[in-house]
This record gives structure tokens, C-alpha cells and sequence, in this order.
């Protein structure tokens, strides 16, 4: 057992070590300050701020739209607005959803784009593959803090008079409020370090993108481009941007852990 | 009159943010010369407005929130249901072309002569998926016993972070550091080990290795999750009538969490079987059965990755990879309304 334990957390040590150790002594200032130029894939200089631009223009409006549509969903999902059948019907096809391989996501909006006779890529598509991945993930957060709201004291909002909505906005929100953040976060990291949905979608840039169907590049796109390139140089660069979107990560973690225990001060039991 | 001093709040707030957004609008349609997302804005802002004249009562605020609640469901529900006939119709395509059992059992993929066999990518993704769970399942249920039954509080506590982390690591992150450690390792020890020395290390067992590290956290956080909501009492009659710790664990505690653990395992299988990039970087990426572990192949989900960039100038590759990716949907839901029956059956049988 201890040996089994040993071999997940060591994994984890490896993986990060690894990504550290080598992104940290090819990473500079210059990287994260400048475009790529075109230059940037060859070896010369040239750094990846579009991507990290790019990325966050992806993730951040995909979980602000994943965010408003769990909610409703998972509010709606409560006994007072909708019979038990075909909530759980709800339950199965989120489930279903967020089984789905993001490359699937990936494949259903690269289509839609290709008969709305888009070529290479864009910023909308990308977001919306990614909030598609996103809802599952965040509803189920909500969901779960949700069930778990005590009965009496929604009732005692409605013997107040309050409306079901009223309650679901002002006492149910609040109640649920950690799963919310939890969710939000969730779902921000799994957006912006998910490869396989935007690598069909959004295509390929070295600028920043100006419109909403401009291509632009991205933090996990550019990694696997690096990663492919033949001269070991270029491939160093790889772990620099890896490097960037795991501190992201992380600290999208840590965050998370900060905001449940924040807000799940105000919660009554 | 604390109602009607509320939902003046409420008012001047959204108020407020709709003022904002029409900046925000002008300013793109200016500064951005961007008039698709001048509108969208605009449209927000006067709907907001619109909605804030209309809130007279709140029993129509009521009516109006759970209008567009019931809007919001019904819109995903149909973005689902979009999903499946995308996919069933661009399938299609390709299934006047060539008929359903020459594509899952020929195992010639030959796109440029408009030919797609997928023997052999679905071989492959069954071994690499079946071999990584055969690795991640035992290590993931014997740490999530470990957290639960055996390690001390202060221990757990600073488990269960390392567990989160390691489930919000992007699969990229997964390739790459697979590029730069498992692959010499595998070419250079393990494959050795098993006697074959051609190998370059871009293999199957290289792919299963990547994808049961990926697999740990799923499983495990969900296990921990089930065993944790198990009735202390049940536990404590175990030992109670004289079985040892590991007795009672694997007799009341496997037991007794069994549904809670099985689809642990099925979500598991689900994230090994769709996983794509981590995938796709350390499997060599040929279309064929390797005759062994450590020979080159493709998972079905690393093929639509793989050939993507030529969707334009191939047209009936396009319908293939959609094929594909219908193949992966229906297996997920294959497994989901598998794991939703047998965890029914489980937790008739394993009542406690």
C-alpha cells in the first residue's frame, strides 16, 4: 500500500520536477514579453505572450458563459422547479457530457465551422468547444453543493413569502456558494490546459487575435507544436511554456482551496 | 418595504452594469473596429435595460428567472442532442461511401486513396486502455485505502492536495514530460528487459504508462470518496468480531463501497479511452497492430488528432474523422448507461 502511494505521489513529484526543472533554466523575460515572430519556432528569439493572451481570451469568456449556464442548470435541476424524471434524465445526459473526450468537442465545432465555410480557425469556435467541456464540469460542482443545502432553511425563506427564485438567488446561491467557486475554478483550469478541443478549432497565430474570428495561438497548442519541432533548442522552449501553463494550473489550485474555505464561512448548517 | 429597498438595489446595480457594457460596446465598436462584438454587447445592454424596466413585480421577476432557467436547460439539451446528429450526419457521408463492417474491420487506413479501415487503430486503443487500467486500477484502489483506513490524519491531510494537483495537471503537461522520461526509459530498459531491442520507445506501453498516471487521480479521489461515506459502525463490527484491519477492508470495506468503486473504474476507463494529446505524443502514431507492446500504433482518439490538418484537402477524411469521433461518443455512452445499470444491480446486491 505504502509502495502503491509511493508510486502516485512520485509520479506527481516526477512530472512537476521535470516541467520545472527544465522550464525554469529555459525560460526568460523575453519569452513572456514578446510575440512570436515567426522566428520563435526556429530557434531565434521571440516569445509566446500571444499564447498566454490567447489562451486567457479563450478560457476566461468559455467559463464566464460555462459559468452562467451551470448555474441555471444546476438550480434549475432542484425539486421545486422540475419533477425527479427528468431531472435524473438531465443528471444521465450531463454525465454523458462530461464523458465525452474534449477531442470529440474539438470535432463538433472544427464541423460547424467547416459548413459555416470557416477555414483554419477561430476564437469564437474555440470558446465555444470549450464551454461544451466546461458546463458538465462546473454543473456537476454546483449540483453537488446544492443537494446538499438543508431543507428547512429553504423552506423557511418560502414561509417568509420569498419566491422559489428569490430563494434560489438569495439563500440557495449562498448556501451553494463554495461548490460554485470550486467549479468555476475547475473549470477554468481544465479550459486553458485542454489541447484537444482548441487544437481543431482555433488554428495557428503569431500575433494577437484582433477579432473573434481571427485564429490565435494557445498556451497547450504551442507546446505540442514545440514539442514536435526536430533541433533540441526549440524543444527546450516547449518545457518554458509548459512551465507557464502548469504554474497557472497550480495556482488556480491553491486559489481554489483559498476560496472554498473564504466562502464557506457565511454557510448555515 | 425591506423587499422594495432590495430590489432597488438590485435595480441600480444592473443598472449600473448595463451602463458599463455600453461603454464596453462603443469602445469595441471604436477602439477594436470590432462590430460582431460591438452588437453582442449592445444586445446585452439594452436587454439588461429592458429587464430592468420590466421587474414591476416580483412575481414576474419569478416567472421571468425560472422562464429563462428553463430556456438555459432546454438550450443544452439541444446542444447535446446537436452534438449526436452532427455527428450521426457527417458520418454519414462516409457510410454511403464504404459500407459499416469494411470500416470497423479492414485494417487498412489509406486516406489518400479514399479507403479507412480502423481494425487496427481500434485494437490498439483497446490494448493501450486495457493495459493502463490493469496498472492504474490496483495502485489507485490500494492508495485510496491507504488515505482512508491506514494513514494518520496530519498525513491525509496533506495527501489529498498532492491528489487534486495531480487531477488538474492539463494532459499536454502529461505528453511532454512522458517525451522526455518514459520514452528513453522504455527504450532503454524496458523494452530491453522484455527482449525487444528495436524498439524506439514511441510505443503502446509507453502510451498506457502516461495514461494510468493520468487515470490515478479519478480513480482514486473517487474511492476515497466511497470509502470515507461508509457507516463507522459497519466497520467497527468487523473488527469487533475479531478480523484483522486488512480483513475488514477487504471484506467490508470493498465490499460495501463496491458501486461507489466500479464507476470510479468506469470514469477511469472513460478518461484513458478518450485521452488525445498525451496520447498522440508518445504513441508513434502508425496505423497498424504492432506485434508487440513496444511497437508504434494509434488510438482512435489520437487519429482525429493526427489528421485533422488535412481535413481541406481530403474531403471524405473529414466524414472518417467524424466517424471516429462518433465511435468514441457512443462507447462513452455505452460505458455510462453500463456503469448507470450495474450500479444499480450493485447496490441492490451490496445493501448494507
Amino acid at each position: 500500500m505504502l509502495a502503491s502511494l509511493a508510486i502516485v505521489i512520485g509520479s506527481l513529484i516526477l512530472i512537476v520536477s521535470v516541467i520545472v526543472l527544465n522550464g525554469a533554466s529555459s525560460l526568460s523575460l523575453e519569452m513572456l514579453t514578446q510575440t512570436s515572430e515567426g522566428s520563435f519556432y526556429l530557434g531565434s528569439g521571440g516569445g509566446f505572450l500571444n499564447a498566454i493572451v490567447g489562451s486567457l481570451l479563450l478560457a476566461l469568456p468559455a467559463t464566464a458563459f460555462a459559468f452562467i449556464i451551470s448555474v441555471c442548470i444546476a438550480m434549475y435541476l432542484q425539486k421545486e422547479f422540475i419533477p425527479s424524471r427528468f431531472s435524473s434524465f438531465i443528471r444521465i445526459c450531463l454525465d454523458i457530457m462530461w464523458g465525452i473526450p474534449s477531442i470529440v468537442y474539438g470535432v463538433f465545432a472544427l464541423t460547424i465551422m467547416i459548413a459555416l465555410g470557416l477555414h483554419g480557425g477561430s476564437v469564437l469556435f474555440g470558446i465555444f468547444a470549450l464551454t461544451l467541456l466546461e458546463i458538465p464540469i462546473i454543473t456537476r460542482s454546483v449540483d453537488e453543493s446544492i443537494k446538499v443545502v438543508p431543507h428547512g432553511l429553504k423552506e423557511s425563506a418560502y414561509s417568509l413569502g420569498s419566491t422559489r427564485f428569490e430563494t434560489s438567488l438569495h439563500v440557495v446561491r449562498r448556501q451553494a456558494m463554495p461548490g460554485i467557486v470550486a467549479g468555476i475554478l475547475l473549470g477554468f483550469g481544465r479550459g486553458i490546459g485542454d489541447a484537444a478541443s482548441i487544437l481543431l478549432t482555433v488554428g495557428d497565430s503569431n500575433y494577437f487575435p484582433t477579432s473573434v474570428l481571427d485564429q490565435t495561438a494557445a498556451l497547450p497548442t504551442i507546446i505540442l507544436n514545440l514539442a514536435g519541432m526536430p533541433e533540441k533548442t526549440v524543444q527546450n522552449k516547449a518545457y518554458a511554456v509548459a512551465f507557464v501553463l502548469l504554474l497557472i494550473v497550480l495556482s488556480i489550485s491553491i486559489l481554489t482551496r483559498y476560496f472554498t474555505k473564504k466562502s464557506s464561512k457565511y454557510i448555515i448548517k | 418595504m425591506h423587499i422594495n429597498k432590495a430590489s432597488a438595489v438590485v435595480k441600480k446595480k444592473s443598472f449600473l452594469s448595463a451602463l458599463l457594457i455600453l461603454i464596453l460596446s462603443i469602445l469595441s465598436l471604436f477602439v477594436l473596429k470590432d462590430i460582431a462584438l460591438a452588437l453582442i454587447l449592445l444586445f446585452v445592454a439594452v436587454a439588461l435595460i429592458a429587464v430592468n424596466f420590466l421587474i414591476i413585480s416580483r412575481r414576474l421577476f419569478d416567472v421571468l428567472g425560472t422562464r429563462f432557467m428553463l430556456i438555459v436547460v432546454l438550450f443544452v439539451l439541444a446542444l447535446f442532442f446537436l452534438l449526436i446528429i452532427v455527428l450521426l450526419n457527417g458520418s454519414g457521408i462516409l457510410l454511403e461511401h464504404q459500407s459499416i463492417g469494411d470500416l470497423l474491420f479492414s485494417s487498412a487506413w489509406k486516406p489518400f486513396s479514399n479507403h479507412f479501415g480502423l481494425f487496427a487503430v481500434i485494437i490498439d486503443t483497446l490494448i493501450v486502455t486495457a493495459i493502463s487500467m490493469v496498472i492504474a486500477v490496483p495502485i489507485s484502489l490500494l492508495t485510496a485505502v491507504y488515505i482512508t483506513e491506514y494513514a494518520p490524519t496530519r498525513l491525509r491531510n496533506m495527501i489529498r492536495p498532492f491528489i487534486d494537483v495531480l487531477a488538474g495537471v492539463p494532459s499536454v503537461v502529461f505528453g511532454l514530460c512522458a517525451l522526455l522520461v518514459f520514452i528513453p526509459v522504455v527504450r532503454d530498459y524496458i523494452a530491453p528487459f522484455f527482449g525487444v531491442v528495436t524498439s524506439s520507445g514511441f510505443c503502446l506501453f509507453t502510451a498506457s504508462l502516461i495514461l494510468s498516471i493520468m487515470v490515478f487521480p479519478i480513480i482514486i479521489s473517487l474511492c476515497v470518496e466511497s470509502f470515507s461515506s461508509i457507516p463507522l459502525a459497519l466497520k467497527e463490527a468487523s473488527l469487533s468480531v475479531g478480523a484483522t484491519k486488512w480483513e475488514t477492508v477487504k471484506k467490508v470495506i470493498f465490499r460495501a463501497s463496491g458501486p461507489g468503486v466500479l464507476s470510479a473504474i468506469f470514469l477511469g476507463f472513460g478518461r484513458a479511452f478518450g485521452e488525445t494529446i498525451a496520447v498522440s505524443m508518445v504513441i508513434g502514431n502508425q496505423e497498424l497492430i504492432p506485434r508487440t507492446l513496444f511497437g508504434s500504433g494509434q488510438t482512435l482518439a489520437s487519429l482525429i488528432a493526427n489528421n485533422y490538418t488535412e481535413v481541406a484537402s481530403i474531403p471524405l477524411l473529414a466524414s472518417a474523422l467524424i466517424f471516429v469521433a462518433l465511435i468514441l461518443f457512443v462507447v462513452v455512452l455505452i460505458f455510462n448507461i453500463c456503469g448507470f445499470l450495474v450500479l444499480r444491480r450493485a447496490s441492490k446486491r451490496w445493501k448494507y
